[in-house]
């Protein structure tokens, strides 16, 4: 490695850092339609809520399919703590009511994540579905608290504006949401680097090792799990804020769910993975759901062929790309990217007219067999509309799949020559 | 509490039990096999009914019976060899990850194919009827059973009894007891079984001596899911056949192999049985933590603190009764009922 650095060590870090937080402040002024800054605020709380469960399943290799039962309970009780800030029970700030969910949220990851760390892998994940069916039941069976199917509204315009910040207006809680993101961010990279942190790395990777050292796995998991409960919890409460009700769904499955599927799409591997999957997870969960009835099925598509492909996720293969861009290799790859992409382009106008052809058939039988599909009008009971779509889907997958023989190949030699380069520069040093 | 009730619970609960031991079964031999969770294992569940219903509409329930497993199995196999394989070499994390996807993947076709709707699947007219009722006349007539239809004392003595069992959930009994015996006779006295048994603790050495290991996952794994489909059609004739089911039973059974102890067949016997009869017993319970206090004298009242949680009754519970026994376990016997390992 070169000892004669011009610029400081960490200023690629800056740099990044500043971006993001460039990127916080900015969008809510270039977006600004009342859409997007409820999605913003969305893709914020998200942010928030996929980092902390990637402090379990990347950094831990801890799988939970029950998270949303930290940000759940916390966007309960930050929602009962802002009524009663409106009803002038308790005087707290509006903007320190997410604390409040973050303090119950590690509240309960005290108490449940005690028995859940108890296992790690495959136990740890039956037991994390278990707890977690266990609260959204609970949730139904005591509407005192949980307010029952209706669930709990408040309003986020309450006790004394502050500098004239009422949090009224989106804008203002989504700069809120902002700052949350940020902070909460740079806190859990900062855990990252901590010794805590890296001994969680060890226990993921080799926990055999860990106790013979001396550490105990489970105190360890626990204490991971206690830090992620408190982000989730602190994602919840935000939530509450943005959506002013919190209903039962809040700590359901589904929303476990989304936080472990999209947690994975962006990348447990890497730090940032997360970030990526957030903004995934809200555009799929307002976009895509109004674009499509099938959408979960795509999502689960998508999923599947990325845990057989690409296990670590958009991030990884971003990194992979930045890997080539650094030995100077993008330039060989990028006609084959451009293939690829496209005839997957190909592929998938036929299988979705196909899948979109079978939903209409099943779901809107009322409107008649025409319908629209990519500015195309199809007739879902002809046969030439099905023959047109599998002779596009069958051409597409036919020529996919030697492009990626040959890409498969060119991927291989490109990557021998890396690691040759490599090798000369040790031998160099 | 009567004696007749007490009866068709407890017969009730053996039955609920051992249809979540038909799916716990399939569930712990894949997990004991291969190491491999299979998170969509209710979702084959749903995939059994759904098939045996449509079978059912063309031939009739018996061949529905005969040929959704297979089919259930063969679509299992299917997936073991093109998705799950693939994923062996990144770890059990992957593997469990996979498993999830599909679940979401397996729903979304029955919605697709079959619609969103609750289906007509009844079991078959001959077994409709009731299999034996249970008569408890006032004294001193006392308990008896009566087979087939309800006896006329039913209708002639006023403050008769009469409660029935109905003959499919007895086959259903019949089916997972049946399914059990010749499962053990396959894995312990079957050459098949000893190179399934050999592949799964030394696959070198059963590789090295010619067996397509494999070969024995798939099988092992399509096995498992066909014992799913099983259970989905007797579960899907006996129950309601909807998109939720998968959902509703698979958080169960998942319990339910923690609780026995992971990868111990005896351990998921004990505890499905034993959470079919505890669920049986507190559907039927309107009793509450409230009425325990009066009995003791302490007087509970609506303004007690906490009166939301003393006031909840057991039937009310029911639900949540196979986690919180998981939550229990955890805590003072963390390797589970029969388990032998911890971690």
């Amino acid at each position: 490695m070169s000892q004669h650095r011009l610029i400081p060590k960490n200023a690629s870090r800056w740099l990044v850092w500043g971006l993001y937080a460039a990127a916080l402040l900015v969008s809510p002024l270039v977006f600004t339609s009342s859409l997007s800054l409820t999605m913003l605020s969305q893709i914020g709380i998200g942010i928030i809520a996929c980092l902390a469960f990637n402090m379990l399943l990347g950094q831990g290799g801890m799988l939970s399919f029950g998270h949303a039962v930290y940000s759940g309970l916390g966007s309960f009780f930050a929602i009962h703590a802002l009524n009663w800030v409106s009803s002038g029970k308790l005087m707290l700030p509006v903007s320190l009511v997410p604390l409040v969910g973050g303090l119950f949220g590690l509240l309960f990851a005290v108490l449940l994540g005690y028995v859940t760390t108890k296992k790690a892998g495959t136990p740890f994940a039956m037991i994390t579905l278990g707890v977690g069916e266990l609260v959204a039941a609970m949730a139904l069976m005591f509407p005192g608290f949980f307010g029952g199917e209706g669930g709990i509204s408040g309003n986020r315009v309450a006790g004394r504006a502050l500098l004239g910040i009422s949090f009224g207006p989106q804008v203002q809680l989504c700069y809120l949401i902002a700052v949350y993101c940020f902070v909460c961010t740079a806190l859990m990279f900062a855990f990252t680097r901590t010794p805590l942190g890296r001994m969680l790395n060890a226990v993921r990777d080799n926990p055999e090792r860990v106790e013979f050292i001396g550490y105990s796995t489970q105190h360890v998991r626990y204490l991971a799990f206690m830090a992620s409960g408190l982000f989730m919890g602190i994602a919840g409460g935000l939530s509450a804020l943005n959506f002013e009700i919190v209903t039962a769904e809040v700590v359901g499955a589904a929303r476990s769910g989304a936080y472990l599927l999209f947690t994975f799409l962006g990348g447990a591997l890497f730090f940032f993975g997360p970030i990526i999957g957030a903004v995934l997870m809200v555009l799929a969960l307002v976009l895509l759901s109004e674009l499509t009835q099938a959408w979960l099925l795509y999502l689960g598509l998508v999923f599947l062929f990325m845990v057989m492909y690409a296990p670590g996720g958009i991030s990884s293969l971003i990194m992979m790309n930045l890997r080539l861009a650094a030995f100077g290799k993008l330039r060989q790859l990028w006609t084959s990217y451009l293939a690829l992409a496209g005839l997957a382009g190909v592929m998938l106008v036929g299988a979705g007219a196909m899948i979109e052809m079978v939903y209409h058939l099943q779901l809107n039988q009322a409107l008649g067999p025409q319908m629209r599909f990519m500015g195309a009008t199809l007739n879902a009971k002809g046969f030439d509309s099905w023959f047109g779509a599998a002779f596009v889907l069958f051409t597409g997958a036919a020529m996919f799949e030697l492009t990626r023989r040959e890409f498969v190949r060119q991927w291989g030699r490109v990557q021998g020559e890396i690691e040759q380069t490599i090798k000369q520069r040790e031998a160099a040093a | 509490m009567d004696a007749s009730y007490f009866l068709i619970s407890l017969l009730n609960g053996l039955s609920v039990g051992l249809l979540l031991f038909m799916l716990a079964s399939g569930l712990t031999l894949i997990f004991s096999m291969m190491g491999v969770l299979n998170f969509a294992h209710a979702s084959f569940y749903m995939l059994g009914a759904y098939v045996a219903y449509t079978i059912t509409q063309l031939l009739g329930f018996w061949w529905g019976l005969l040929l959704a497993p297979p089919i259930v199995g063969l679509a299992g196999a299917a997936f073991e060899r093109f998705a799950l394989r693939r994923v062996h070499k990144f770890g059990h994390v992957p593997e469990l990850l996979i498993t999830f996807g599909l679940s979401y993947i397996l729903l979304e076709v029955v919605q697709l194919v079959w619609g969103r709707q609750a289906l007509n699947f009844l079991p078959p007219e001959s077994l409709r009827g009731p299999l034996f009722t249970i008569v408890e006349l006032p004294s001193p007539g006392g308990l008896s059973l009566a087979f087939g239809e309800p006896p006329p004392a039913c209708q002639a003595v006023a403050g008769a009894s009469c409660t029935q069992f109905p003959s499919f959930r007895a086959f259903g009994m019949g089916m997972a007891v049946l399914m059990l015996v010749s499962v053990w006779l396959l894995f312990t006295r079957t050459r098949i079984g000893l190179v399934i048994q050999a592949a799964l603790t030394h696959p070198e050495a059963a590789e090295a001596l010619g067996h397509n290991v494999p070969r024995v996952f798939m099988m092992v794994f399509g096995g498992g899911t066909a014992l799913a489909g099983l259970a989905g059609v007797i579960g899907g004739a006996l129950r309601v056949t909807e998109p939720s089911m998968a959902l509703a039973v698979g958080a169960v059974v998942f319990a339910v192999i923690v609780i026995g102890g992971m990868g111990s067949l005896a351990g998921a016997f004990v505890a499905s049985v034993l959470l079919g009869v505890l669920d049986s017993f507190a559907v039927g319970s309107d009793r509450s933590l409230a009425d325990l206090f009066g009995a003791l004298n302490l007087a509970v009242t609506p303004a007690t603190f906490g009166y939301a949680v003393w006031s909840v009754k057991i039937s009310q519970v029911a639900a949540i009764l196979p986690y919180l026994l998981l939550v229990l376990i955890l805590i003072f016997r963390p390797k589970g009922l029969f388990g032998t390992r911890e971690g």
